[in-house]
């Protein structure tokens, strides 16, 4: 058993982490963080996986989401497909091996694989919309979202769904309000088979060495684990029976990559704000040269001081 | 279950055959998931579809629904020939060396003595040979051609693999695979676990379904043993519970069995209930049943049970039919000989076989009172709901009273899990409106009751008016102070009987467990088995360490276990015959000399000798049954017999039609249908989205499977040109219903005596209250007849015609 983690502190402390530890910003640039946190991982191992849904259920409920009530399409998934209510949904895939003729049902959490080198983030175009900490956690704040769907065209994994109550766009946030206080993601939390567990980055690539050890044992010989290099790894990964083919896996992609589109659409973006930046930068001497250095004057410190909190 | 979730971790082999552990347990199904991941144990499930538990396993059977007995004798009938056989367990540990009197038979799937005008039998050829101290004659080189080895090896024979492949429709390279696995866990450090739950009951022998796995279990020495065991997957967080404390129309708690009309005195009913061992030196604990039996009268009535009045015998019923199960309750409701009924937590109207009868049964009550925390389609019979319940309000005359009350999360008290474990929980919310606890509701009625036949009198009072009622609110008894009462209590000072005026327990102090009940009257304990979870150590129940000394999984000291914190039942036949554990590395008990000691409460005494009292003392003969003598209605080895709803006729016994000794009432067997008319064996089952009934008020559950389905192959919908997600019509000779279809590689067509049979699946869950659309359930289609043992409704097979259809009506 992977060890569990210890159940919630009751007593209110402070987050362990927030926006001193961002790595990335959309549409904006960040300072180094002044720490590097330990980059974390969820490990979804798909040869665990009963498909029981309680992850489903344990989302719903954490993030005190509801979703409707809908139909039975001839499958058993349940909703279809990712809402912005339901973050995270199980996909059956009832697949014939080739090679044994035997059936065997694939059954894959979908949801934000959280990049390292997140697509959605690249293709936002609103600042502080998306960021990412440096644990690797991907976050939408959802104060600073202007509801273009852009992230959507640029997640490699079809992930982000808009939200028709809000207009802005939801996805998985890997629990980050759970792991800020020492805690595993929700849906980790009630897996009962441990199919999902959390931890350090590291310490899952060697729980997922065990596992596939295992599946190899029992005749899987190309299990493995899903951490795509395209994307620079993923802060969600797979243990998957067959790593050769992973769409098999109701269509994970076997090699994700950002849209070309998007790097585009980076690249000229970068251009444009250097040459926005490069301007101001003029501007700004030629003001000096027109109208000689600003003067501070104590206005202005007292001023200062009250918006920084009065502080030293 | 023999053994305990935790203990599942210890295993080689897990079989899931008869249940579907990773939908309908998925908590306890960690276990298994620990036993792959540690030891590298394997899993395999056989189903007749393609299961949850399926998806992870390592062997995957398919198998036609209400076969598993051939499949199973087809496993033994392996072992046997291929010497896959724990011997020094078979024939020191089981009755394989005692001989059966002459005369015992086994003919056209029939065995000695059968009435069929009476659907039973007359058993007294059932029986084992005695000596003149009454001791059981054996033949330990098993030669002897009436010991029951070698009938057991006789009547195995016939089930070949080629015979299992012709009637259950599994492959016969599969089923060889099977048996390859299954039969290495004949050696003795090697374990198998045997996981069931409802896919076995609801036969019509279903009893029969688990012994066939029980004996093979015996026959490979895995009962007893970490890692291995009988292990029934309890559907209700609680329903272990309920047979414990004898909520069975038959019992009273603790599994003592409540009188017959015949046994009208004491000492008549005391008489058939001796349990003489029948080997010499054996212990047969059952002869401690006066003590158990007599501490259960006086916590009923207290101090008005006394010597002089048999401890108020007379006060009990006295049974004029084998039981009141429920399918006797309704037939009796349907006859009009029922007129009130108390439905208390559960939901007849969608649980109960063959819909239109259990609807005309409530129609025919003067009441009914319905306790449930939750609407009920029960409460709701009389409504009109369209399709989902077409009934005319105005022609039932019923009155239907509702009282809500507590759900489990709002009371203090202790659930029994599947592992015989008391565990104590407390309340977490405070309960809506005007909902009661079910304490208070018996308490009030009680008080209401009892004051009636004060006033008015009436016949037979004095059971009610003398009633040992001694809580401090006499109207709403505390779950503490009942735990109590279960645990037992002195009466009297009890006093050393080496020195008469030396008290070892004063009057009112709580026993310290079963081993101090007396039949003397001097104590009072209302379920034996679990005397010892609240004596004067405390709460034993709400124990929460999680120590778990070596890591065995028995953690003694979590909560309480039944019996006597016993974690593994029958845990002596760990050991061999020196008392030497099979398996050093899995050691459980060991005997050093003097005592047993170990990981657990030895299911012995502890200073029993290792070869002279064998393992199993509950057993008069003090050993694991392979013949189970006249204990069983329909023989004393299961034998394969067809549904009474059957695509397939009886290839062993083609006159016989399902259970010859199942009870079946007048009027239900003209409502059995044929394959002629109905062509396709249906199945039900529950899924893991939803429990019962009472998650589709759940807004959660109700997203994730909102919606009635019914699941059929691929094959079967070609050629019905069905679509998967579209419209049909499923009926039986007994109901008709509407459903989307669920089309999938995950149920195949099975070929069974050279013929294709079609399976449709039909899960459980939804009505027409609550959260989730509306829907039906699967026993609007259900045979009314249930297990000749214990009457568990027969619904995991049954026949249907299905139809695509252009959609619901209204």
């Amino acid at each position: 058993m992977f060890p569990p983690l210890p159940n919630p502190n009751v007593t209110p402390g402070p987050a362990t982490y927030g926006a001193q530890d961002l790595v990335r910003r959309s549409a904006s640039t960040v300072e180094p963080p002044a720490r590097q946190l330990t980059p974390v991982a969820k490990l979804i191992d798909v040869s665990k996986c009963i498909g029981c849904k309680a992850c489903q259920a344990a989302c719903l409920e954490w993030n005190d989401l509801r979703e409707e009530i809908g139909y039975n399409h001839g499958v058993l998934d349940n909703p279809l497909d990712l809402t912005a209510d339901s973050l995270t949904v199980m996909r059956f895939t009832e697949w014939v091996n080739p090679d044994t003729q035997n059936l065997e049902w694939l059954i894959r959490k979908d949801g934000c694989m959280h990049c390292a080198d997140p697509g959605c983030l690249k293709a936002c175009p609103s600042p502080g919309a998306i960021v990412q900490y440096s644990n690797g956690i991907v976050d939408f704040i959802h104060e600073n979202c202007i509801g273009c769907g852009y992230c959507i065209k640029g997640c490699p994994f079809n992930i982000p769904r808009i939200s028709k109550k809000d207009n802005t766009v939801y996805k998985c946030t890997l629990c980050s309000d759970r792991i800020a206080v020492g805690q595993g993601p929700a849906c980790q939390k009630a897996c009962p088979t441990q199919a999902i567990v959390f931890g350090t980055k590291q310490e899952m690539k060697q729980w997922a060495d065990l596992r596939i050890k295992d599946l190899k044992s029992r005749g899987f010989r190309n299990a493995g684990l899903y951490d795509p290099p395209g994307v620079g790894g993923t802060h969600v990964m797979y243990v998957l029976h067959h790593l050769d083919q992973p769409h098999i896996y109701a269509g994970l992609p076997d090699n994700p990559r950002i849209s070309p589109l998007v790097e585009l659409w980076k690249g000229m973006g970068k251009y444009a704000g250097l040459a926005i930046i490069g301007l101001t930068a003029a501007a700004g001497v030629l003001h000096h040269l027109l109208q000689g250095p600003n003067r501070v004057t104590q206005q202005d410190e007292e001023s200062a001081d009250r918006l920084a909190g009065g502080g030293t | 279950m023999t053994n305990s979730w935790t203990d599942i971790k210890n295993t080689d082999l897990v079989v899931i055959m008869g249940g579907n552990a990773a939908e309908a347990h998925p908590c306890g199904f960690k276990w298994v998931t620990e036993a792959k991941h540690n030891r590298g144990a394997k899993l395999i499930v056989i189903d007749p579809r393609f299961t949850r538990s399926a998806s992870v396993a390592d062997v995957y059977a398919p198998i036609r629904q209400g076969t598993d007995i051939a499949f199973l004798l087809g496993v033994q009938n392996y072992a046997i020939e291929n010497d896959k056989v724990q011997w020094e367990y078979v024939k020191n540990f089981t009755n394989a060396t005692f001989i059966v009197k002459e005369g015992f038979g086994f003919q056209d799937g029939l065995f000695t003595g059968y009435d069929e005008i009476r659907r039973d039998y007359q058993r007294d050829s059932w029986e084992y040979e005695l000596d003149a101290d009454g001791h059981v004659v054996r033949d330990d080189a098993l030669k002897n051609p009436r010991c029951v080895w070698n009938l057991l090896k006789a009547h195995v024979s016939v089930y070949t693999p080629e015979l299992v492949e012709r009637i259950c429709g599994t492959p016969k390279d599969t089923f060889l695979r099977i048996c390859g696995m299954i039969a290495e866990t004949s050696a003795r450090d090697k374990y198998m676990t045997s996981m069931y739950a409802l896919g076995w009951t609801q036969h019509s022998k279903g009893s029969q379904n688990i012994r066939a796995m029980a004996m093979l279990q015996l026959i490979l020495g895995n009962i007893g043993v970490r890692g291995g065991g009988m292990n029934a997957l309890r559907g209700h967080s609680n329903i272990q519970g309920l047979t414990d404390l004898g909520l069975m129309s038959n019992l009273i708690p603790g599994y003592l069995t409540l009188p017959t009309e015949r046994e009208t005195s004491f000492d008549d009913y005391m008489s058939t209930r001796g349990f003489k061992p029948l080997l010499p030196n054996q212990t047969s604990y059952w002869q401690n049943y006066k003590k158990f039996f007599v501490s259960f009268l006086k916590s009923m009535w207290g101090d008005a049970a006394t010597a002089n009045n048999n401890f108020a015998y007379d006060w009990l019923p006295k049974l004029d039919v084998p039981q009141y199960d429920v399918l006797r309750a309704f037939e009796l409701m349907h006859q009009g000989k029922i007129n009130g009924y108390f439905c208390q937590g559960f939901n007849p109207l969608l649980a109960f076989p063959n819909r239109r009868k259990i609807t005309a049964a409530l129609s025919k009550l003067k009441f009914l009172i319905v306790m449930d925390p939750l609407q009920t389609e029960t409460a709701r019979f009389w409504e009109n709901h369209g399709a989902h319940n077409d009934v005319d309000p105005a022609t039932i005359q019923t009155e239907v009273v509702e009282l809500p009350t507590t759900c489990f999360a709002e009371d203090e008290g202790s659930l029994t899990n599947s592992g015989r474990w008391l565990q104590w929980h407390w309340a977490g919310g405070t309960p809506p409106g005007e909902a009661k606890s079910d304490n208070w509701i018996m308490g009030q009625l009680y008080q209401r009751l009892k004051e009636l036949y004060q006033k008015e009198g009436g016949k037979v009072p004095e059971p009610i008016l003398n009633l040992d009622w001694r809580y401090k609110d006499p109207g709403s008894p505390s779950p503490e102070e009942l735990a109590k009462e279960f645990n037992g209590y002195a009466t009297a000072d009890i006093t050393d009987p080496a020195d008469p005026s030396k008290v070892i327990l004063s009057k009112g102090k709580q026993v310290v467990s079963f081993a101090a009940l007396r039949e003397d009257g001097k104590t009072a304990c209302a379920c034996w088995i679990y005397s010892g979870a609240f004596n004067e150590a405390g709460n034993n129940m709400a124990r929460r360490s999680t120590n778990d000394p070596d890591s065995t999984g028995a953690y003694p000291n979590w909560a309480w276990s039944w019996p006597a914190n016993r974690r593994i039942l029958y845990n002596r036949a760990s050991a061999d015959l020196e008392g030497k554990p099979w398996d050093p590395s899995r050691k459980l008990m060991e005997w050093d000399g003097s005592t047993w000691t170990g990981y657990d409460v030895p299911d012995i005494a502890p200073n029993a000798k290792p070869d002279v009292v064998m393992p199993f003392i509950m057993n008069p003969e003090g050993v694991g049954r392979l013949f189970v003598r006249r204990m069983m209605r329909e023989g004393p080895f299961p034998a394969h017999y067809e549904p009474f709803e059957s695509p397939a006729v009886n290839v062993l016994a083609p006159k016989v039609r399902g259970n010859p000794a199942a009870r079946v009432f007048r009027g239900d067997l003209e409502q059995f249908g044929d394959a002629k008319e109905f062509p396709y064996a249906a199945t039900s089952y529950r899924l893991t989205e939803h429990f019962h009934f009472w998650t589709k008020h759940v807004k959660v559950n109700a997203a994730l499977q909102p919606e009635f389905f019914i699941e059929i192959g691929e094959e079967l919908a070609k050629e019905k040109g069905i679509k998967s997600g579209g419209w049909v019509r499923v009926w039986s000779k007994r109901g008709s219903i509407e459903a989307k279809a669920m089309v999938t590689k995950r149920i195949r067509p099975l070929t069974c005596d050279g013929k294709t049979v079609h399976i449709v699946g039909v899960p459980l869950h939804w009505g027409f209250t609550g959260a989730a659309r509306r829907g039906f359930g699967p026993n609007s289609l259900t045979p009314y007849v249930g297990d000749a043992n214990v009457e568990t409704p027969e619904y995991k097979a049954f026949l249907v015609d299905v139809e695509p259809i252009s959609g619901p009506v209204a």
